[in-house]
């Protein structure tokens, strides 16, 4: 066939395909030498492609290629020479107990190196890249703690989180006192809560009365003082911070429908040395308390 | 005339090239569609694995409706990286009643395989309204209209019958009780949560939107977001089960 096909063109030189439409004859130039090469090349490195990895879908399984290659146990081989990697600290991490990883600089540096960026992908889209909390979301850099801020505490924190369901989580919760309170009595106990931590009540507010509905209703949790309860994960009244607002009308709507803020449990979420790192990372930002 | 010259035939009779196309499709096909049906890495049974209730069918409609698959991967792959920041890598399983499935193939923002359970659901209505309130530097358009949307689920139970007739098995029952389940699991403490939990194991059932008395889109959003990837119990599932 190829011999029937010698027709010339003229000009280029280059033989054409034989066929003639109307006068016009069609060029069959060869496809570029680098080009079949290329081809040529590719279809060697599949075949090498097949020796190497499971490539051949068989009627059980596949070929499987002489590294015997598979997603699965790769990941966990590259997770393993990962620990290889980040060395002894980590198993010194898992062993150690909180209060030695704190001791020790070494094991704290390690602890926190780990805990920047566990805090960065977990904690930071509710608590801020740098744990400075936004309106429902604790501030972590101060040292004022719900449930404690003791090592312990936070772990315990960490771990089982808030009113989530976990069997271990902190459950205890601000309650809705609409239609337990009068109106008036909420007005007037939300005075005397911003006026336990020095704010200016508004003019012609009954004090006295804000007084006596605290310590009727609120005392119980947030104790006597408006110091607040670790055990209850009462908030301190007396201090400057105010998880949801300082206005009237945020506190006021705190006591009508209550407030209940939910954190994640990450146990079993996060590996035990994350969660350990996590713990001493957020103890390290200055409001761990002894 | 060796066999190199034999295209000819092909390129000179347009039926004798459609069928040769087809041929090689088919060759395409038996080789790389055909075994996915019976290799036991694709057909793995996983223990957990349920159909969608019908609130979590309608919030994954909104999900497929707004786009998020544009930018919201849901397939956590078997590589160190990502199973380090997302958790257990995905499995077929879990995807198996996606019709279609919502994998993706870009991260503008991060995976949502596993984000059920990992923010509140008070967190997930910040950020459906505002994302920049909690997370300074999203680029996420803000979706505050889903809270004022009701969630038209008068028509919930044809779309379960759609999908069972793709194959994912939904009883009568389910069916049946369609509606009535989407207001029960978007209500905290409903006597009808037992019967719902009995259809639909684990599952979570409370006013995710916060609009209390009405069910919102962003109720159905945030039920389906909340049960992501919750599933399968990771701590008894056997990793080596379905290394061949």
């Amino acid at each position: 066939m190829a011999d029937e096909h010698k027709d010339i063109d003229a000009v280029t030189g280059t033989a054409t395909t034989g066929h003639d439409w109307d006068g016009i004859r069609e060029l069959n130039t060869p496809l570029p030498r680098w080009w079949l090469w290329t081809f040529y090349i590719c279809i060697l490195w599949a075949i090498g492609y097949w020796v190497v990895y499971p490539a051949w879908p068989l009627l059980k399984g596949s070929t499987e290629g002489i590294t015997a290659w598979h997603a699965r146990s790769a990941v966990v081989e590259d997770i393993a020479a990962l620990n290889v990697l980040r060395g002894p600290m980590v198993e010194r991490l898992t062993k150690a107990s909180l209060n030695d990883i704190v001791k020790d600089p070494q094991l704290l540096d390690f602890a926190r190196a780990q805990g920047r960026p566990a805090f960065a992908d977990n904690c930071a889209p509710c608590h801020g890249a740098g744990g400075g909390g936004a309106k429902g979301y604790p501030n972590l850099n101060d040292d004022d703690w719900l449930w404690g801020g003791k090592l312990s505490d936070i772990e315990n924190s960490i771990r089982h989180g808030a009113r989530n369901g976990d069997k271990e989580d902190h459950e205890g919760n601000m309650p809705a006192f609409a239609g337990v309170l009068k109106p008036n009595e909420i007005s007037a106990v939300a005075d005397y809560a911003r006026s336990l931590s020095g704010l200016p009540a508004e003019e012609g507010v009954d004090l006295a009365l804000g007084k006596k509905v605290f310590a009727d209703n609120c005392a119980v949790c947030h104790g006597e003082n408006g110091k607040g309860n670790h055990e209850l994960g009462s908030a301190n009244l007396t201090d400057q911070i105010w998880l949801y607002g300082s206005d009237k009308a945020t506190i006021v709507q705190g006591i009508q429908n209550g407030r209940g803020g939910v954190m994640p449990a990450w146990n079993g979420r996060l590996s035990e040395p994350i969660i350990k790192a996590l713990t001493v990372y957020v103890y390290s930002f200055g409001g761990g308390e002894k | 005339m060796s066999l190199w010259q034999k295209h000819a035939i092909f390129e000179k009779n347009s039926i004798v090239l459609v069928i040769g196309i087809l041929v090689v499709i088919a060759i395409g096909g038996l080789v790389e569609i055909a075994p996915l049906f019976y290799l036991k890495n694709t057909i793995e049974k996983v223990d957990g694995v349920r159909p969608y209730t019908p609130l979590e069918l309608a919030g994954r409609n909104i999900y497929v409706r707004e786009g998020c698959y544009l930018c919201h991967s849901q397939m956590i792959r078997p590589l160190r990286d990502e199973v380090e920041r997302y958790g257990h890598y995905s499995l077929a399983a879990e995807s198996m009643y996606d019709h279609p499935f919502q994998w993706g193939s870009k991260r503008t923002g991060p995976d949502l395989a596993r984000v059920g359970g990992k923010y509140s659901d008070d967190w997930h209505r910040d950020h459906l309204r505002d994302p920049r309130s909690v997370v300074p530097g999203s680029v996420m358009p803000t979706y505050g209209f889903l809270f004022k949307t009701d969630l038209d689920f008068q028509h919930v139970a044809e779309d379960l019958k759609v999908l069972r007739l793709e194959g994912v098995p939904y009883s009568q029952e389910m069916i049946d009780n369609a509606a009535k389940d989407v207001a029960t699991q978007a209500s905290a403490d409903s006597p009808d949560a037992a019967d719902l939990a009995k259809r639909y194991p684990k599952v979570q059932a409370r006013e995710f939107a916060g609009n209390s008395g009405r069910v919102s889109e962003a109720d159905a959003l945030i039920a389906y977001l909340q049960m992501m990837g919750t599933q399968v119990d990771f701590s008894i599932y056997d990793d080596k089960a379905n290394i061949r």
